[in-house]
């Protein structure tokens, strides 16, 4: 079991070696030449070739991207040519409303979606199955941005049940927090829970013709301790997968749903970046949401063990 | 002893009871052959169909369905609510949301079947080579690893960065994104072909690799991969709204979906029509395109269908 821990961990390095080249490659090959905008308008072009030599950046590809890693790797993402303020700390300074959103999004999808595709395969080709289908095709179909901008007009601007736009922080309370979170995490999650609703209803379809469910149905186990114990649980691996690969999901359309609601997160700071074309920020970002993604993956293949205790590596 | 039903047949012996055949209660169910036939079997294929149809000539005929210039400046006309000379309203630089929504049209059917052709012949490529050459696989499939744990909208985003925003480069970044996807599906389907009978059949008649992925291997990864590359079609169509919307899509003077709502964004709250309509058509074509990927898949692959 440690060993595979181990094991799975270092399957991760090369995956991020495959990321971090490609991010890397992105600034190399972005247009501009970062020397030239230094020397400035004045500069000779014997100006501008000393100044690419005390950068570094005569050197070769792979020098370079060496030394890059090494950087990375202590916690230097670089400076933003924008603000030129560090990119780790401009990061530090637009996650808390991120992670607030995919967080309370992850908790709303789950809680919804899984009983939707339980209850869906357990009354199988009624008119409940067909309407769980019918919003997960919906939810594939319409867009974040559409939906955000449908629940903003209703239940903000018409309704007033909640704030438009904006986002406030956790410290000044749950209540304020939660209700800035509301809509934005519906808008968000429509993708997702329709994703982990076809998995769960698929996955539960075929768990409910076991023969241990026959057995539980004989026993006359309870309807809700047999769909929710009995089956749920045996039916978990495939669904906790598609929740993690889901989470690239939610990355992407968190960068949309801020720029919608107005929420000052990492979506909005990768937004501005390439507006201004911010290659460093841009890099961080990708690096680290790329980062986050694959951990939360391995994370997900190391909880298998606690759903079905037949894995054992 | 025999029923009333019917009468004993001569060879049956006295005395032995022979029971009355079953009425025919199911009619035995005759399928309707040809296109109609097909159409009326998979009517998810056939809304989905007409459906897209429908986009199809909205956009190749958009200058003649009542459209002014989309791209015609009228300062004085500036976000007019909708009425019978501007149907969908006007927007803040007083062009004609209508025409613009129609012509719209165009960008997103280009950019949807473009990436759906693309990222299908490219990453079939590669994953015909990834399941059938064995020393390239390992290699090949860390790559796709790498790219695919950057979300793929990120990483059309990024490469958008790079270059300037046109319709080709949109299609381009897309299909990037969407490549590993496609290769990694079609390896996998190539690494269960490659372990059927006939292929080893045609191995043991020495036939050359490259006959046997041409005649026994392409034939069977077509099905799924028509379903897929719906699927990419759909989502392609998201991205390039979304890209279009942050403002790393198609040029501002292009009239596109994600463009128009892009520059409604500002007024949402008072003029949400000029968001409204452009996101209406793109939903319903998005659904048109899922529907008739749902629709193919239960058609060409029926054991899928039970399962998802």
């Amino acid at each position: 079991m440690f060993a595979y821990i181990i094991r799975r961990c270092l399957a991760t390095i090369p995956v991020m070696a495959i990321v971090a080249l490609f991010v890397f490659s992105l600034l190399y090959i972005a247009p501009g030449d970062p020397a030239a905008v230094i020397a400035g308008d004045q500069a000779t072009p014997a100006d501008v070739e000393r100044i690419r030599a005390s950068l570094g950046l005569d050197r070769p590809f792979l020098v370079r991207f060496g030394e890059w890693v090494f950087r990375i790797i202590q916690g230097d993402l670089g400076v933003s040519i924008f603000t030129n303020l560090p990119v780790t700390r401009m990061i530090a300074q637009r996650i808390e409303p991120t992670l607030s959103l995919m967080v309370v999004t992850l908790i709303l999808a789950v809680t919804i979606a899984v009983p939707m595709g339980v209850i869906a395969a357990w009354k199988s080709g009624s008119w409940i199955d067909r309407a769980v289908m019918g919003f997960a095709v919906l939810g594939f179909s319409v867009p974040v941005f559409v939906v955000g901008y449908l629940l903003a007009y209703w239940f903000a601007l018409e309704l007033d049940w909640f704030p438009v736009q904006g986002y406030t922080p956790f410290e000044r309370g749950f209540g304020p927090w939660i209700s800035n979170l509301v809509l934005p995490a519906i808008a968000l999650g429509g993708v997702y829970i329709a994703l982990i609703a076809r998995i769960t209803r698929a996955t539960m379809l075929e768990v409910l013709q076991q023969d241990y469910i026959r057995t539980a149905r004989a026993k006359g186990a309870n309807q809700a301790t047999m769909l929710f114990v009995h089956a749920l649980k045996n039916a978990a691996v495939p669904i906790v997968t598609v929740i993690g690969i889901g989470v690239a999901l939610l990355i992407g359309g968190a960068v949309v749903t801020e720029s919608v609601f107005a929420i000052p997160g990492l979506g909005r700071l990768t937004v501005d970046a390439i507006l201004r074309r911010d290659y460093p920020v841009i890099q961080g970002v990708i690096l680290m949401f790329s980062f986050v993604y694959v951990l939360v993956n391995l994370l997900i293949d190391l909880s298998y063990t606690l759903f079905d205790p037949r894995i054992r590596y | 002893m025999s029923t009333s039903l019917q009468p004993p047949r001569a060879s049956v012996p006295e005395g032995v009871a022979v029971a009355a055949p079953l009425p025919d209660i199911m009619q035995p169910k005759v399928a309707r052959k040809g296109f109609l036939g097909y159409l009326l079997r998979h009517p998810t294929i056939a809304f989905g169909g007409f459906l897209l149809l429908v986009m199809f000539c909205v956009a190749i005929f958009a200058p003649f369905l009542f459209t002014k210039d989309p791209t015609a400046l009228a300062p004085v006309m500036r976000t007019r609510d909708p009425s019978a000379a501007h149907w969908f309203g006007t927007d803040m630089l007083g062009r004609d949301v209508y025409s613009r929504v129609l012509y719209g049209t165009r960008v997103s059917l280009m950019v949807g079947f473009g990436v759906a052709f693309c990222a299908s012949v490219i990453g079939l490529t590669i994953g015909l080579v990834s399941g059938m050459v064995r020393w390239a696989d390992s290699i090949i499939m860390r790559v796709m690893d790498g790219l695919m744990s950057i979300p793929s909208i990120l990483l059309a985003i990024a490469l958008m960065a790079l270059t300037r925003g046109s319709v080709g480069n949109v299609i381009l970044a897309i299909t990037i994104a969407e490549i590993p996807r496609v290769s990694r599906l079609v390896r996998g389907v190539v690494l269960s072909l490659r372990e059927q009978p006939y292929v080893d059949a045609a191995i043991a008649c020495g036939t050359r690799t490259p006959v046997i992925i041409w005649r026994h291997i392409l034939p069977n990864t077509l099905a799924p991969m028509t379903v897929q590359a719906t699927y990419i079609c759909a989502s392609a169509m998201i991205t390039e709204a979304i890209l279009s919307f942050i403002g790393a899509g198609t040029p501002p003077i292009i009239p596109s979906w994600g463009n128009i709502m892009a520059e409604g964004r500002a007024l949402w709250q008072v003029k949400p029509y000029i968001v409204f309509f452009p996101a209406l058509f793109l939903s319903i074509t998005v659904l048109a395109v899922n529907l008739l990927g749902d629709g193919l898949r239960d058609s060409l692959d029926p054991r899928l269908a039970k399962r998802v």
